[in-house]
């Protein structure tokens, strides 16, 4: 049961894809994770009600349908934006893009809660402290408020991770060749799906677990110095 | 954006909307009275009846929806002595297979979180059932569980927003649920924005009218954990 029919090199490409749609999708995610975390926690009323509206959005629709939605959508947008620009070819909207940005914008909410959580376990005086010994703004991020946030984002970033890596199955529906759709077409040709799912979702696990060993050895890490209650 | 096609199409919708609902209950009905056994034997049972319940918690948490989906509605199609038996006529449509899959993810997740729930029970409160004589049983119904459920409420809430949204997929094997309306209005009339945004909107709806009845149900059920209202015990002077 278990011989690929040659098919296993084409699924460890589309592997290799699921791991760099992952570490795409998780760049944009911090990114606008940390934007948002800001934003919610800034004094400005539109920042911080832009910042729930985004979270509150994201929590309230279906990956799927935001990304069917940002896929299809983009493209219409795309092609009629590109004629006002002065080009006239029928653009084919990038199914990577389309994945990666609407993985990262999902994950980024998540990613929103996760570091406003952290920024507020910080005591907020060392931060003053900072600021009182003339450090500038940047300098009390990077020095001060960043190290130990980590250490407090760090369980709700795995997990957030450990959903993300699953989530990026969703781009074989837009047409990337993840391994779900490379093992689809292996299924296709073979006639034995059940073998090639398996071994998807080994890829998978394998993934998950490697990643939950990596966060905890992450987590001790940035837990020395601290005292376990 | 035109959103009459919508207007004119929202019986498709409505199809989807019922299927949607049917898909989510079924499934988290399941899952939730499968769970509840596994969690307890998972806690409390030997280890050859731990091993495989974690095996079963491990598989399904750790691989995607879609591709557990996928192993199902097409996999087990591999396998000629399911063909030739009974189940066949059931695993042969795609809304069985939907439900199937749904109902084993969501127990699966739903048995971790009640894992917790249950360890996390007070020793003293396991000591004092044991200490009045309580059988494992009766302590079960009596003090484990109902608080086990109490402290599950918030992370079992989130499980039910998560099968809401996990549903969608059922659209990719052929289902018409919410998500497979609007794909089928996006392609008969090449309008993405009216069709997914109206999808989003219905989904946005479902999951808020839920979180506000979770919330009342939180009030009720974690009361004692509330501050006193403090407009209660304000009296007026008469005017």
């Amino acid at each position: 049961m278990f011989s690929l029919h040659g098919y296993g090199p084409s699924i460890f490409e589309g592997t290799i894809l699921t791991l760099e749609v992952s570490l795409a999708s998780l760049f944009i995610a911090i990114f606008l994770g940390m934007f948002g975390a800001m934003a919610k926690l800034s004094r400005s009323l539109v920042l911080s009600s832009l910042a729930k509206v985004y979270t509150t959005v994201i929590r309230g629709i279906p990956d799927l349908v935001l990304m069917l939605l940002v896929y299809f959508g983009g493209q219409v947008l795309i092609n009629k934006l590109a004629p006002l620009a002065g080009y006239t070819a029928y653009i084919d909207i990038n199914p990577f893009i389309a994945g990666i940005s609407t993985i990262g914008f999902i994950f980024g909410a998540y990613m929103t809660e996760t570091f406003r959580g952290a920024i507020l376990a910080v005591n907020p005086g060392q931060l003053e402290a900072g600021y009182a010994y003339g450090m500038s703004g940047i300098q009390v991020f990077s020095r001060i408020l960043l190290p130990q946030m980590v250490r407090h984002a760090l369980p709700g970033f795995g997990n957030n991770w450990l959903v993300l890596v699953k989530t990026t199955a969703l781009v074989s529906i837009i047409g990337l060749d993840d391994m779900v759709r490379k093992a689809g077409m292996a299924a296709g040709a073979t006639r034995k799906p059940f073998t090639f799912y398996v071994v998807v979702a080994i890829n998978y696990l394998l993934i998950t677990t490697v990643s939950i060993y990596l966060l905890k050895y992450l987590e001790e890490r940035y837990s020395v110095g601290v005292r376990r209650e | 954006m035109d959103f009459s096609i919508i207007a004119g199409n929202i019986d498709i919708y409505l199809e989807g909307l019922k299927n949607t609902l049917i898909l989510v209950t079924i499934s988290l009905a399941f899952g939730l009275i499968f769970a509840i056994p596994l969690a307890v034997l998972r806690t409390s049972g030997n280890q050859y009846v731990q091993a495989p319940i974690r095996a079963f918690v491990y598989f399904f948490r750790g691989t995607p929806l879609l591709v557990q989906m996928f192993l199902v509605y097409y996999g087990f199609g591999q396998f000629d002595l399911l063909k030739e038996s009974f189940l066949w006529p059931l695993f042969k449509e795609a809304y069985f297979c939907a439900l199937f899959t749904f109902s084993l993810n969501t127990c699966a997740y739903t048995t971790e979180i009640f894992r917790g729930a249950i360890v996390a029970t007070p020793h003293g409160e396991i000591e004092a059932a044991r200490a009045a004589g309580m059988s494992t049983f009766l302590m079960l119904r009596r003090i484990v569980l109902p608080s086990a459920f109490r402290r599950a409420l918030p992370a079992y809430s989130n499980e039910i927003i998560f099968m809401l949204h996990g549903s969608a997929l059922a659209s990719v094997i052929t289902i018409i649920d919410i998500t497979g309306a609007a794909r089928i209005v996006n392609s008969r009339f090449y309008s993405p924005y009216e069709a997914f945004l109206t999808a989003a909107a219905f989904y946005m709806t479902i999951t808020f009218t839920f979180v506000f009845l979770i919330r009342r149900l939180e009030k009720r059920w974690h009361g004692h954990l509330q501050p006193a209202d403090q407009s209660v015990t304000k009296i007026e002077a008469p005017v």
